[in-house]
């Protein structure tokens, strides 16, 4: 289902162009707006929908299997973290609105700077832990696992 | 073609593709290398790259040691059982006792983890999965990564690996291209992470037209992760693995939770069960190891995903398609019917565009599914990509050369879908193998072997002119024509990518041939590849956009020989419901219990196939 613009909404600030992950959003140098350049590329993954500021991009299911008159709406919601969907059918029958959460942090606050962390020891670096391990395998006192650890052997052939 | 040349110069860690994989990578890397220059280099925006752009509604790897359900064993002996026994167990035993601390850590930073409110454990799909509203799980480890890289890169296709020109076989960094400014970046790098995707688009689609780009595996995933790296020399594995998925019929909306959570299952067009039937003859084709028809009910040992798809395809072909999900029942619930709907939003927003537009509602019509085109990656149910040691405690003598998650090439490192025999790591488990590759690269740096790389300036120089070589070939010949895209001197990419698929789906084993290749086909198949191949030095591209697509295509022509030559290798049907040789139809323990590995001569081109031993984990006990 390839996005579309609509003409009066776009005011072609280029987010959308910026977050696609096919590089298929562009803006039409004429129109000074966006427009979806290769929709037989397009995954309808919803970036650049989900971008938007004026929610100016929509999608229309693909024409190879998709009959006209359906809506599938979006709105993101970085601050409140919640995303909000709206579904309606072609024949009019069913119209859903379902909503779910995104994050349960204020946005980007829960992620450490690793550069502020404490070196990891010479003993850490010649072990097979990572950061924050063994502690955050298990959230227990409980070490990494290995072969000796859980009594196992590599051997080869066929073993079943 | 006046492009700048950018240089980005004493890198420390290059993060070429930054998706799950390359995230984690960068992640990690800061706290191993505190002082080394961390950078990314991604062809998207690291916001929404990847196939995790969408989000996901499930994380596919989580062991659950904490609650007690899971060891690390358990999961390798499941991917094993999976794929018909060839994995490499290693590196799925170090992935598998790794994954949590990056789930834990996940929820730590945000993401919504669902937990079973009587029990306290996160909620689970399946013995494997646990539920998330994932919608912003791609930006939230996007985050992650940019607090510890250096300079991240966004819209620079990496086309290619530098070699160090003063040792053989080492990696010195990579070039690419601006899609934006269509400036040429290099950057010199002591190690690369590659993190690049596997292969969507390379088998024609189902889909057509409009609708090409309603493929299973994201349409930006390339084949870059296997073009890069076989270029670079990397010895590949499993190449010939490629995965067929059971989806629903053109969204391909995922099943898993449908069929785990929301107990949904499937019957034929009559409403009859119908795998059943399939197996005592399937038996008769993987053995009885493979396939226990009798004491499988007793056992619950889940059937491999490629024999399911063997009954489906059997099913439809017996003339009893089409193969409905039976969702009438569930979606009585209306708690399991929003659960159905969230699963598309959250990851296959296309499948809920699809049955609206179609008036399909899966609460008083039960939808159709089919079975894909095949794919080539490395993270699902499939493991295609590159030949890696794993790590020191763990890994048998022909799997270990120094460094966790180095290829074959000194310098190179891999995750996600780059790292071969590693099935069934999924989002979680790429995460943790770029965690795992970005320790080792470290170490590889401070161990001293990246010292005295050197990068001539004519190694820079004709990749410079190879690059944008697409440019040219399109002003000098455009005129030579009126206009239109028919003209007797070049192909433009779409072209190419069109010939590129019908050429595989044809001899390679694709869904127009019900998945069915054999010698002879392959053999002709290749010798069309390579045509093509040569065709590709004439690719044109009007502008850098075409150019993006030139060198995707590259990377898929590339990825695709390599699928030719395994599958030619591997004289047996080790998959059936992946691909059939019709000419060796059953599975072969005898001489084919081993893993398939690859080298394609840098200079020359040629191909040399290998076995590998595949060991088991066996209880001491």
């Amino acid at each position: 289902m390839p996005t579309f613009v609509y003409m009066t909404r776009c005011d072609g600030c280029g987010q959308c162009v910026d977050i696609c992950p096919s590089d298929i959003m562009h803006i039409d140098k004429t129109l000074r707006r966006a427009y979806n350049i290769e929709p037989s590329m397009c995954w309808e993954c919803y970036s650049c929908v989900k971008a938007c500021p004026h929610h100016a991009i929509d999608v229309r299911g693909y024409a190879d299997f998709a009959p006209l008159g359906h809506s599938v709406r979006v709105h993101r919601d970085e601050e409140a973290g919640t995303i909000a969907w709206r579904i309606k059918f072609r024949n009019g029958k069913k119209d859903m609105e379902l909503l779910a959460p995104i994050t349960t942090k204020p946005w980007g606050t829960g992620i450490p700077k690793l550069a502020d962390e404490p070196a990891p020891s010479k003993e850490m670096r010649d072990s097979e832990l990572l950061f924050n391990e063994p502690k955050y395998v298990r959230m227990d006192g409980g070490d990494l696992h290995t072969l000796e650890s859980n009594g196992l052997t590599l051997k080869a052939g066929v073993y079943y | 073609m006046n492009y700048k040349t950018i240089i980005e110069d004493d890198i420390d860690i290059l993060v070429a593709g930054a998706g799950l994989g390359g995230t984690g990578a960068a992640f990690e890397a800061r706290y191993w290398g505190k002082n080394k220059k961390i950078v990314i280099a991604e062809k998207a925006n690291i916001d929404r790259s990847g196939a995790v752009a969408q989000g996901l509604y499930a994380i596919n790897c989580y062991m659950g040691t904490r609650f007690g359900e899971n060891n690390p064993e358990d999961h390798v002996r499941y991917a094993r059982m999976d794929l018909m026994g060839m994995v490499r167990e290693d590196l799925a035993f170090d992935m598998a006792r790794h994954v949590d601390s990056a789930v834990h850590q996940f929820e730590e930073w945000g993401l919504p983890l669902m937990r079973d409110p009587k029990k306290g454990t996160y909620m689970r799909e399946g013995r494997w999965q646990i539920m998330i509203h994932g919608e912003s799980y791609k930006p939230i480890v996007a985050e992650a990564a940019k607090k510890s890289a250096d300079k991240v890169f966004n819209r620079v296709c990496v086309t290619h690996l530098l070699m160090d020109d003063s040792k053989d076989n080492r990696v010195a960094g990579a070039v690419g291209f601006n899609v934006r400014t269509g400036n040429y970046h290099v950057f010199k790098s002591k190690t690369v992470i590659c993190g690049a995707g596997g292969a969507s688009n390379i088998f024609k689609p189902r889909s057509v037209g409009e609708g090409a780009g309603r493929v299973w595996y994201a349409p930006w995933s390339s084949g870059s992760a296997y073009g890069l790296m076989i270029e670079a020399g990397a010895k590949m594995t499993q190449m010939e693995n490629r995965i067929v998925l059971a989806r629903f019929k053109d969204g391909y909306g995922p099943v898993g939770a449908y069929f785990l959570h929301l107990k949904t299952y499937t019957q034929n067009g009559v409403g009859e069960e119908y795998e059943s039937k399939w197996f005592p003859a399937l038996a008769e084709m993987v053995g009885k190891e493979y396939l226990d028809t009798e004491g499988q009910h007793l056992s619950h040992k889940p059937i491999p995903t490629c024999l399911r798809n063997h009954a489906f395809i059997s099913e439809v072909n017996a003339g009893r398609g089409p193969i409905h999900m039976v969702t009438m029942e569930a979606f009585q619930d209306p708690h399991l019917e929003e659960i159905g709907w969230h699963n598309f939003l959250g990851m296959t927003v296309g499948q809920a565009v699809l049955w609206a537009a179609t008036d399909v509602d899966p609460k008083y019509e039960n939808p159709e599914l089919t079975t894909s085109e095949p794919y080539v990656m490395g993270s699902h149910a499939t493991g295609c990509g590159a030949w890696c040691s794993g790590p020191e405690d763990v890994s048998p003598p022909e799997y270990y050369w120094g460094y966790n998650r180095m290829t074959t090439v000194e310098g190179l490192f891999g995750a996600g879908d780059a790292v071969g025999g590693t099935p069934h790591a999924f989002s979680s488990g790429s995460f943790t193998e770029g965690r795992l590759a970005a320790k080792a690269a470290c170490k590889y740096i401070d161990d001293g072997k990246a010292e005295g790389i050197r990068v001539s300036d004519k190694q820079i120089e004709d990749l410079k002119t190879k690059i944008y070589k697409p440019l040219e070939t399109y002003t000098v010949y455009k005129n030579e024509v009126v206009a239109g895209s028919v003209n007797p001197n070049f192909i433009n990419p779409r072209q190419g990518l069109d010939r590129l698929q019908k050429l595989m789906d044809e001899y390679c084993g694709g869904f127009g041939v019900n998945y069915m290749t054999n010698e002879k086909l392959l053999s002709i198949g290749l010798k069309k590849l390579k045509s093509l191949e040569e065709d590709m030095e004439k690719i044109a591209a009007s502008d850098i956009h075409e150019l993006l697509r030139a060198w995707e295509l590259n990377h898929r022509v590339r990825t695709s020989e390599s699928v030719f030559q395994h599958t030619l290798f591997r004289k047996e049907t080790r998959w059936p419901g992946y691909y059939y040789r019709g000419d060796a139809m059953k599975l072969d323990d005898k001489n084919w219990h081993v893993l398939t590995v690859s080298h394609r001569d840098r200079k020359t081109g040629e191909y040399t196939m290998e076995k590998a031993p595949l060991y088991h984990l066996v209880s001491e006990k």
